[in-house]
Order: structure tokens, then C-alpha cells, then sequence
């Protein structure tokens, strides 16, 4: 039935969520993100592929406001968006765990959730125990083996860190989802939770970015993916259309299969 | 015998974590204790005067300890987002100018000599000039990329160079007399009865403060000290207060003050003279609220939580969406509020502007927010830590003085201090963590 709701959306071209049209960026002379375009409709899940090095994360970085693009054009629901810092981005209900988690490592994990959207009472000032009060709450949902909430996020475990991040992305009603490697830390019956996470915001209608260099990781859970290579995108296609061995050919060696749409980093030969 | 080690170890640990109470400071309240009992006893042996331990030193330090307190407080946010602020010393100095041309030399043309307003204005003037010459540093600083320490050690030298200029090269003196109250001296204290009040006020706070936390505590099913560490907190925390109140009332008025106030008084003076109390002086209550207001804005806003999450991942920060910019500049010109109210403690204690006034401070500032546990890593500091530190600065520096070090000595010494408690720090971090 979800399928089928995220079928009609694609094939009758409702107005994507997100829409990349040429998107480039270089750092000193490396091009990381070179014309690359990609969209992203609500209710979908698109994988974006590609070996380390790619420019997955500088990619989905300019979406989320911590870079600025050289060039192209952003819409979001089909207007054209200026996305110049992240605050920009979460205004227009991006949210995105950040490969590198992007937690203050000093402060403990319900300071890390409400970074920069804390709770406060009616004088103005902090509520901290609100806001810990909710954190039990969503890390509940998310990783109930979860009880250390009152410990700087820094002597907490790598798969702990990464619930903490998730929290943080889904806590805030985003319409549009970026998950940079999201499982990377965790162990499989996380990985697992993270995947039945997956299902249920593409429930409620939103539009989710997965990003990773390993394809076992997005097949199953995609239902597109876009992959790139040099900083290019190689091609799209819908999972349904192509096999795990032609995603695999795209991510090796640039070749675009039929059932795909080639981009320009498509191989030539 | 190891045994008995343990024994003893694993009850002072519990003992700890039963009243929540920082390792650290118990260690920077021992070396307070040491310091202070060194000196003295020094003194004593040595000199044979132990002339430390007095109501009239220790009513001393507390003056002399406000303004490097005050500036410490600013110092370990700034510290804290992994910058440095060498500036503030020169700019004590200029601000304390300022305040010295706008009151010696402007206002009284305006207003009339002794003019009410005068203190009033010139205080607004130089805690806004302080400010604003710090947010323009913050905006070198987070808008320009130009390194804190460079933008900072270029302010060192200007605002030393800009209130030589102003002042043409003269002390600026006599300040208004009641801008002098403001520091401290025998008029420029709360006296006995105001001291009780104050400490009793504060004891009821520390009371209350302990019975809401406990509330909180419940109303969200979080564990709660046990009843007994409560008490022992409280009356710990009490016994202090009402301590310094007797030491600060135990150091009276000189006779010469004495007998000019029963003179304008028309009190007699009875044969064995009068006890008159100095009390809290105005720049240590000064210091306190200060530090009350800092330790608010610290813990309790936006703002503090924001200065942690930067100096923890600066990117991190950034990335949720914190305009880490915005706040630099902020917290460099909170760092130069706070030296314009620091400019007018030490211009009003010394009744004048001079052209030496904060020289150095920088030095003594930062070395008490380090002291008091400020990480140089960024992310981890206290501002009671940074308070501490300063009266740890100050009881090294006045008890030097008191048994007659000379300055040389006390330079090394200081540096030494300064670089064993860095030391330490690290030793304590990595057992800790
Ligand atoms: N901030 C940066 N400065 C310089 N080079 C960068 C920066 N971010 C990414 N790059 C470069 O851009 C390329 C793409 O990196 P990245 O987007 O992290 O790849 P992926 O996420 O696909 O593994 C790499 O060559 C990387 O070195
Ligand atoms: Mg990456």
C-alpha cells in the first residue's frame, strides 16, 4: 500500500520535497561535488551510493546548510531555496545525522537532542529536567538499553553516540531526513531497530536521504538509489528495476545499466 | 596496612558520591588552606608575626582578590570556546581612563563638582566602553578569522598606547567621591549589621537552593542525595558564610577614620574607643554578584549551554545550527563588560587612573580561570572554580608581600604556580576520565 503510495508520487511527478539540480563545489581545486543532481519525494526512501571519497557526505553537507555550494540551484517543494547555514536548512525541516555524529562531546545527551532548540521555562532559563525528561522518553523508543543520560556523550559508546544522533535527527518532525552512514556503530540488532525506524517515518510521510558506501546496507530499505563516483552521479534507478550486481557495477566502475538513468559521471564506454 | 587503605579510600569515595561534591574543589579549598597556613605560619616562625591569618589581610584580600575575580569570570567562557583574551589588562586600564577623563575632567564642567550623577554616568560609560571595545575584538576575531591570541596581544598593546594618549600622560586624580566608595575603604563597606543581614540572607539561600534542587529531584524520580549529606552541606556551607561575616566584621576602623566620624557625628568617644566594623566591602559584594549572575548565565541560559557546546565541537555547534560567530562576538564583549566593571573597582580603589592600573592582569586572570579548572582544550570550566583561583592568585601574591618576598621571587613564584597547577590539572583529567 506505501509502495504503492510512493509509485503514484514518482510516476505521477507530484513536486519532489527536495529537488539538487547541478550541484557543484571544490576545495582547493578538488572537484568533491561535480554537477551532481538528485531529487527526493515525501514517503521515499532514496540510497545515495558510492565508494569513500565519492562526495556522498559533501553532497548531502550542502542540503543540510554546513557547506556552500559553488554552483546549482536547490528547491524545496518546488521553490527555490536559500540554504546558506544550517539553521536555513532546519527551518525548511531538514534534519540530518552527520557522519561524524556532530555531538558536543562536553555536555550530556539531552543537551546534545536540544542543541540550539532547548527547552526552557517560563523564566527563560533552561529546563533541563523537561528536557531529560523527553530524552528518556525518545531513547526509550530508540535504544532502551539506554541509561546513561546524565554522562557527557563523550564516555558513551560509539553505538550509544549514534542513537543519541538519531534521536536528534527524528526528534524534531523533519519532513526531509539525511542519514550519513547512520548504522556505521552499531551492532546488528541496532542496525535492525534503525531499519524498522526507517519504515515507520516513510510511514508518516517523510522523505529520507541514506546514505553509505556499502549497498547491503540501503538496498533492502530504498527505494531508489543514486550513486556516485568521483564527486559525479553515475546514474539513479529505482530498486526495483535493477539488481544488487548492477548497483554494484555502477559503484566499481561507473557503468550505468538499462534499468537505470545515466548522469553525467556515467561511464562512456 | 593495605587493607586499611582501601578501607579508608572506598569511604571517602562514597563519601564523595553521597554529597555530590566536586574532587576538585575540595582540592582547590586544601591548597587554599595550605597557602593560607603557610603564609601565616611563616610569619609567625619566621618573621615572628603571623600576620596572615587577620581580619585586616583577609578583609584585604577580599578587595584585592574582586577584580581579578570579576574578569575571571569572563575569562573561563572565553577559555571555554578554546580562545584567550590578552587584552584584558590593557583595556582595565584604558576603561579606568575613561572613566577617569569623563569624571575628573567632563562631567564636573557639565554637572558641577560632586554632582550625584557623576558616579552613575561615569560607571555606565565604562562598563559600555569595555563592551564595546570588546565585541569589536569579537568581530576580528569571529567575522575576519583572525586568531583571538593575535587580535587580543594587538589590544594589549593599543589600549595601553590608546590611554597613555588620552590621559596625555598624567594620573587622572581625584576621582568623584562616591565613585571611590565603590572601592571598598572603610566608608565603602555594608558594616556589622549590614554583613549579619547579608550572611543570613545567603545562608537562607543556600537552604532554599538545596530543598528546591531535592524537589526537582523527586518531582522527575531522579535519585536524591541522602538526607544527612543535605545537612551536612547546608551547615557546611552556612558555618562559611557566617565565618567571613565574623572575620569582616572583626576588622575595625582605624582610630584616625573613628575619630573623624564622631567628630562629624558629635558622638563622644568613650576611653576604651569605639569598635566600628568595617564589614563586607562594596568590591567583594561586587565580585559575588558577579559571580552569581556569571554561574546563572553559565548554567542556567541558552547562551551558557551554547558557550559549552562550541568549546566542546565548535562544528558540532555550528552544525546544530548555533551562530557560533554571533556568539564569539558575545562572549568577547560580555569579557570586556566585565573588565570595565573590574576598571571600576581598581580605578576607585586606587582614587585615581593611572597609566600602570591593570598592568599584568591579563596574566593573573587567565592563571585563575586555569587554576580553577578552566581547560585550555575547551569545553570544561566553572566560574566558582575561576573565583577560587583568583583568591588562590591573590593569597599567593598578598602573602608574599606580607613576608616580605620581593618581587622578583614573587614573579617566579607565580609562574611556577601556574604552570604545576596546569600540571596537576591534566594528572586529575586523565585519572578522572
Ligand atoms: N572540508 C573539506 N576540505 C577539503 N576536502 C574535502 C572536504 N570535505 C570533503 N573533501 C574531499 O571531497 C571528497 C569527497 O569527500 P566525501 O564527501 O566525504 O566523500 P564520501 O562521503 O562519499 O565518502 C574527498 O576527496 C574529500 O577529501
Ligand atoms: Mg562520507
Amino acid at each position: 500500500m506505501n509502495t504503492q503510495a510512493t509509485e503514484q508520487q514518482n510516476t505521477h511527478a507530484a513536486t519532489p520535497l527536495v529537488e539538487m539540480k547541478d550541484i557543484s563545489i571544490s576545495f582547493g581545486g578538488v572537484h568533491a561535488v561535480d554537477n551532481a543532481s538528485c531529487d527526493l519525494y515525501p514517503g521515499e526512501v532514496v540510497g545515495l551510493l558510492g565508494h569513500n571519497g565519492a562526495g556522498k557526505s559533501t553532497l548531502i553537507k550542502i542540503l543540510s546548510g554546513a557547506y556552500t555550494r559553488d554552483s546549482g540551484t536547490i528547491f524545496v517543494d518546488g521553490k527555490k531555496a536559500t540554504i546558506d547555514n544550517p539553521r536555513h536548512a532546519k527551518d525548511l525541516g531538514i534534519e540530518t545525522i552527520y557522519q561524524t555524529l556532530a555531538l558536543a562531546d562536553n555536555v550530556d545527551a539531552a543537551a546534545n537532542l536540544y542543541l540550539g532548540r532547548e527547552i526552557l521555562t517560563r523564566w527563560g532559563t533552561l529546563d533541563d529536567a523537561a528536557m531529560e525528561a523527553e530524552t528518556r522518553k525518545v531513547m526509550n523508543r530508540l535504544n532502551p538499553n539506554f541509561t546513561r543520560f546524565k554522562d557527557p556523550v563523550k564516555q558513551l559508546s560509539g553505538g550509544q553516540r549514534q542513537s543519541v544522533a538519531i534521536a536528534r535527527a527524528i526528534h524534531f518532525n523533519a519532513r526531509i531526513l539525511i542519514m550519513d552512514e547512520p548504522t556505521a556503530a552499531l551492532g546488528p540488532a541496532e542496525t535492525e531497530q534503525v531499519g524498522q525506524l526507517i519504515h515507520q517515518l516513510k510511514n508518516d510521510g517523510i522523505g529520507i536521504f541514506l546514505i553509505s558506501h556499502d549497498i547491503h546496507d540501503v538496498f533492502d530499505l530504498a527505494d531508489r538509489v543514486v550513486v556516485m563516483k568521483n564527486g559525479a552521479v553515475v546514474g539513479s534507478a529505482k530498486t526495483t528495476d535493477v539488481t544488487k550486481d548492477e548497483v554494484l557495477g555502477m559503484i566499481i566502475l561507473g557503468k550505468c545499466p538499462a534499468g537505470a538513468t545515466p548522469g553525467p559521471g556515467a561511464s562512456t564506454d | 596496612m593495605s587493607v586499611e587503605k582501601k578501607y579508608t579510600e572506598s569511604a571517602l569515595v562514597r563519601f564523595l558520591r553521597a554529597t555530590e561534591v566536586d574532587t576538585r574543589l575540595l582540592g582547590m579549598i586544601g591548597a587554599l588552606i595550605l597557602i593560607w597556613l603557610g603564609f601565616h605560619l611563616y610569619g609567625h616562625f619566621v618573621n615572628g608575626y603571623g600576620a596572615f591569618l587577620t581580619p585586616r589581610n583577609l578583609w584585604n584580600l577580599s578587595v584585592q582578590t574582586s577584580s581579578i575575580a570579576v574578569m575571571a569570570t569572563g575569562m573561563v567562557l572565553v577559555i571555554v570556546t578554546r580562545h584567550i583574551d590578552l587584552s584584558v589588562g590593557s583595556l582595565l586600564g584604558f576603561s579606568a581612563m575613561i572613566m577617569g577623563v569623563m569624571q575628573v575632567w567632563i562631567l564636573p564642567k557639565f554637572l558641577g563638582l560632586g554632582h550625584p550623577m557623576i558616579w552613575p554616568i561615569t560607571v555606565v560609560v565604562g562598563i559600555a566602553f569595555g563592551a564595546l571595545i570588546g565585541a569589536f575584538q569579537g568581530v576580528l576575531i569571529a567575522y575576519l578569522n583572525i586568531p583571538a591570541f593575535i587580535v587580543t596581544l594587538g589590544g594589549l598593546l593599543i589600549w595601553r598606547g590608546a590611554s597613555y594618549l588620552v590621559a596625555r600622560g598624567e594620573t587622572i586624580a581625584p576621582v568623584d567621591q562616591t565613585f571611590a566608595l565603590i572601592g571598598g575603604g572603610p566608608y565603602g563597606t555594608i558594616g556589622a549589621t549590614g554583613s549579619w543581614i547579608l550572611g543570613i540572607i545567603v545562608c537562607l539561600v543556600i537552604v532554599l537552593l538545596l530543598f528546591n534542587g531535592r524537589r526537582q529531584r523527586k518531582k522527575f524520580g531522579f535519585t536524591t542525595r541522602p538526607m544527612w549529606a543535605e545537612l551536612l552541606i547546608g551547615g557546611v556551607g552556612s558555618a562559611l558564610v557566617i565565618g567571613a561575616v565574623m572575620v569582616m566584621n572583626a576588622y575595625p576602623w582605624p582610630k584616625g577614620i573613628v575619630k573623624k566620624y564622631a567628630a562629624a557625628n558629635n558622638i563622644e568617644i568613650p576611653d576604651g574607643g569605639i569598635f566600628i566594623s568595617h564589614g563586607f566591602a562594596f568590591p567583594i559584594l561586587i565580585a559575588l554578584a558577579v559571580g552569581v549572575a556569571m554561574t546563572f548565565l553559565a548554567t542556567r541560559t541558552r547562551f551558557g549551554r551554547y558557550v559549552f557546546a562550541i568549546g566542546g565541537n565548535p562544528e558540532a555547534a555550528e552544525l546544530a545550527g548555533i551562530n557560533t560567530k554571533k556568539m564569539t562576538m558575545l562572549i568577547f564583549s560580555l569579557m570586556g563588560a566585565l573588565t570595565g566593571i573590574a576598571a571600576v573597582i581598581a580605578s576607585a580603589r586606587l582614587k585615581s587612573a593611572t597609566l600602570a592600573l591593570g598592568q599584568f592582569d591579563e596574566l593573573y586572570v587567565i592563571a585563575a580561570a586555569v587554576i580553577g579548572g578552566t581547560s585550555f582544550a575547551g569545553g570544561i570550566g566553572t566560574i566558582y572554580g575561576a573565583i577560587l583561583g583568583a583568591l588562590v592568585m591573590q593569597s599567593l601574591q598578598s602573602g608574599m608581600v606580607l613576608i616580605g618576598f620581593d618581587s622578583a621571587i614573587q614573579q617566579m613564584v607565580v609562574g611556577c604556580v601556574l604552570v604545576i597547577a596546569v600540571f596537576l590539572d591534566n594528572l586529575y583529567r586523565r585519572n578522572s576520565v
